[in-house]
């Protein structure tokens, strides 16, 4: 019944598009494309809409198969290229997610259209070239930025307590205590692991710095771990967790960003995206709520998303898949897309001038090559910063965890070789 | 030859056995063969020996995950006895309403465990849940933590699971104690046994089979829950209250982590097998063995 439908449209389709569209001839026909992705929330939904308008502008069917939660959407891509049916297109994020799929020859090479259009001459930052380059062809295409440095602070609590809005996490530290007498959470943190090892990273990389974060999450150096500086952000991450509320765990990222917005938690930790949840609110960046980078050194992280492209046994499907690998680089669309998913843009000549306070600090930012930081995932397997985020996890979690402890198991993650 | 006895319904169950041997043992092969390599993200001949077993006995997550499974299969099982027993028990004497009552103790039941965990989850928030309604009445020294400490959280989860399975124990053993012949109470009454005592020392062993039958059922929820935990607390807080199966669902899909998925899997079942093997043997064989003497 599902197939008949789907051949029945797809006629109808073929029959009428020619109609509408000139250009057919030239774009090589009508092509079909189906998408895996996560993007399922109002603003995403907003966001994947670009590409399948700009994707259906050129004459194409565009079939969204959104997914709730990037697991999930993840764990269909790999059973469908296995299963022997892959999607044209999935996402996948800025990380090592996808290099098995790479190693096993299962994902489609993006070298021809990729060298044809000078991608390496336009993707910036060229740590991007990187995670999606093996063997010096492109495996994936990066869409946009996001970066987890963000502090989002409520101007009124500060106000209301006469202190100044907190740059550091040290700042934050010392007025904690008089925000939690005005009978304010200091700090508000869902206890969910992603969120809790987001917030460890972020306290991580603002104080000891990116240098040091590169020796231990990429190169495993021991004894970099063990100068007394990790120990430090393990001790600063458990102060901080000590001005949380009881009803953390579990607590989902926008709800959490809600009491924020509220007034009910003076800062949140937490990853551009929640941004859109303040303008949904209707606050201004600066005004009623502050953006800030914690730290004396100011990183943005490259965090993001790709879009790989599984090979298939038809030969027409790499046509389709290099023709949507191009258009979603096209600068005209990424403006589009990144201003609607509030990321910044993987090219400098985009058009943001619809960018807000906090975005424009990012875009600032991201134009300072020794700002851009990477995360421990663009080194790491799933399985190696799963296995260090637990350890994260458990030491908020739980006060009898020492850090001696936590050191140890760190260490034996570190050279697991995982 | 007994084997060929009935080979009509010899023949009828061919492919339920068929079906049975391929999806079932099959997979279990593939897993037990997988479980040896180093397979990622998908599955890979990269064969490592039992490193994935020997990763799998260092993670404290497992430790919990295993400990947690036994906390919860021990209070999940008697509690859905004990209060399911007391509710078929309350219900049989003949009250008025009865129907009604029934209905509301089973309805939970009909419920998917992802709505129990739901609502479990919000009756136990301490910031917006029971504790903030009785403090809003005036209650303050009320305190339900459960949910968020992470000693207590797996019990927290047991409350929810019972809450949901107690209703069906009680139609099973109300269906028990509606077939005791009305000629054991009249000559119990006669004997001038106490209530309670018929109930415990001559009914309840009389109601075997459905308590067998209700253990097995339970038994096997308790394996493989999943879902009530990951709508209850994801596991939390911090992995506190994760179980055996989360742990493989975890590594399956999100971690990437193919062979110490399947390790652990094999594990898991291997553990249920040294459990039910010698009570499936005793239940199944011996019993008809001396039976049939």
């Amino acid at each position: 019944m599902g197939g008949k439908m789907k051949k029945f449209f797809s006629i109808l389709l073929t029959l009428f598009l020619p109609l509408s569209f000139t250009n057919v001839s030239k774009a090589g026909g009508h092509m079909e494309a189906e998408v895996i992705h996560w993007w399922t929330s109002g603003g995403e939904q907003a966001a994947i809409s670009q590409f399948a308008e700009a994707w259906q502008e050129m004459g194409n069917t565009w079939i969204d198969t959104a997914i709730t939660g990037g697991d999930n959407a993840r764990g269909t891509t790999v059973n469908r290229i296995i299963g022997g049916n892959p999607p044209t297109a999935a996402q996948f994020n800025i990380s090592k997610q996808f290099v098995d799929l790479v190693e096993q020859g299962l994902l489609q090479s993006l070298e021809e259209v990729a060298s044809a259009e000078g991608w390496r001459d336009f993707i910036y930052p060229p740590e991007l070239i990187e995670t999606c380059e093996f063997e010096g062809e492109f495996y994936c295409v990066p869409v946009n930025i996001h970066s987890w440095q963000w502090m989002w602070i409520n101007n009124d609590v500060y106000k209301q307590v006469g202190l100044p809005v907190p740059q550091t996490f040290e700042e934050f530290l010392a007025g904690a205590p008089t925000i939690q007498d005005a009978g304010i959470i200091p700090l508000a943190l869902g206890g969910q692991g992603w969120q809790e090892s987001g917030m460890f990273d972020v306290v991580a990389s603002s104080i000891m710095g990116f240098p040091l974060m590169q020796s231990i999450y990429r190169d495993k150096d021991v004894d970099a771990f063990r100068d007394g500086r990790f120990e430090s952000v393990l001790n600063t991450f458990r102060e901080l967790n000590t001005f949380t509320d009881e009803g953390s765990p579990g607590r989902l990222w926008n709800d959490t960003t809600a009491m924020v917005i509220e007034g009910k938690a003076a800062m949140q930790v937490m990853g551009d995206w929640a941004r859109g949840e303040f303008a949904v609110a209707g606050k201004e960046a600066m005004v009623d709520y502050s953006c800030v980078i914690p730290g004396k050194e100011k990183y943005v992280a490259l965090g993001g998303d790709v879009f790989v492209f599984p090979k298939n046994d038809d030969p027409k499907v790499k046509e389709v898949q290099l023709a949507m690998a191009s258009m979603m680089v096209d600068p005209t669309v990424q403006a589009k897309f990144n201003n609607a998913k509030g990321s910044l843009p993987m090219r400098l000549d985009v058009d943001t001038s619809a960018a807000d306070a906090c975005m424009q600090m990012g875009l600032d930012l991201i134009q300072n090559p020794d700002a851009i930081m990477r995360e421990s995932d663009d080194w790491n397997t799933p399985a190696f910063t799963s296995a260090w985020d637990d350890i994260i996890s458990e030491f908020r979690n739980d006060p009898n965890y020492t850090v001696a402890q936590v050191m140890d198991d760190l260490e034996g993650v570190l050279t697991s070789g995982l | 030859m007994p084997l060929f006895r009935n080979i009509a319904s010899m023949i009828a169950l061919l492919p339920m056995i068929i079906i049975s041997l391929t999806v079932f043992v099959g997979c279990i092969i593939y897993s037990f063969i997988y479980s040896l390599t180093n397979s990622k993200l998908i599955p890979v001949t990269n064969f490592v020996g039992f490193d994935q077993y020997e990763r799998l006995f260092k993670q404290r997550k497992w430790d919990v995950a295993v400990e947690n499974i036994f906390i919860y299969g021990f209070v999940f099982t008697i509690g859905c006895l004990i209060i399911g027993f007391l509710l078929a028990v309350l219900i049989d004497q003949k009250i008025r309403g009865e129907s009604l009552f029934r209905t509301i103790f089973l309805y939970p039941y009909a419920m998917s465990f992802v709505v129990t965990g739901l609502v479990w989850k919000w009756v136990l928030n301490p910031t917006f849940g029971l504790e903030n309604s009785m403090h809003m009445w005036g209650f303050s020294w009320f305190e339900l933590d459960w949910l968020v400490n992470r000693d207590l959280a797996i019990y927290a989860v047991c409350i929810a699971a019972v809450w949901q399975g107690a209703g069906f124990v009680m139609v099973l053993m109300l269906a028990g104690l509606r077939g005791i012949d009305e000629d054991i109470w009249k000559s119990l009454s006669i004997e001038g046994v106490a209530k309670w005592k018929s109930y415990l020392f001559v009914i309840l062993p009389m109601l075997r089979p459905m308590v067998v039958t209700a253990i097995v059922l339970i038994a096997a929820g308790v394996v493989k829950v999943y879902d009530l935990i990951l709508a209850l607390t994801s596991g939390g807080p911090g992995y506190a209250t994760t179980t055996p199966a989360m742990y493989v669902m975890e590594n399956f899909f999100s971690r990437a982590n193919l062979g110490q998925a399947f390790a652990a899997s094999i594990i898991m079942f291997i553990s249920v097998v040294c459990i039910l093997a010698p009570w499936a043997f005793y239940e199944f064989y011996l019993r008809n063995k001396y039976a049939a003497n």
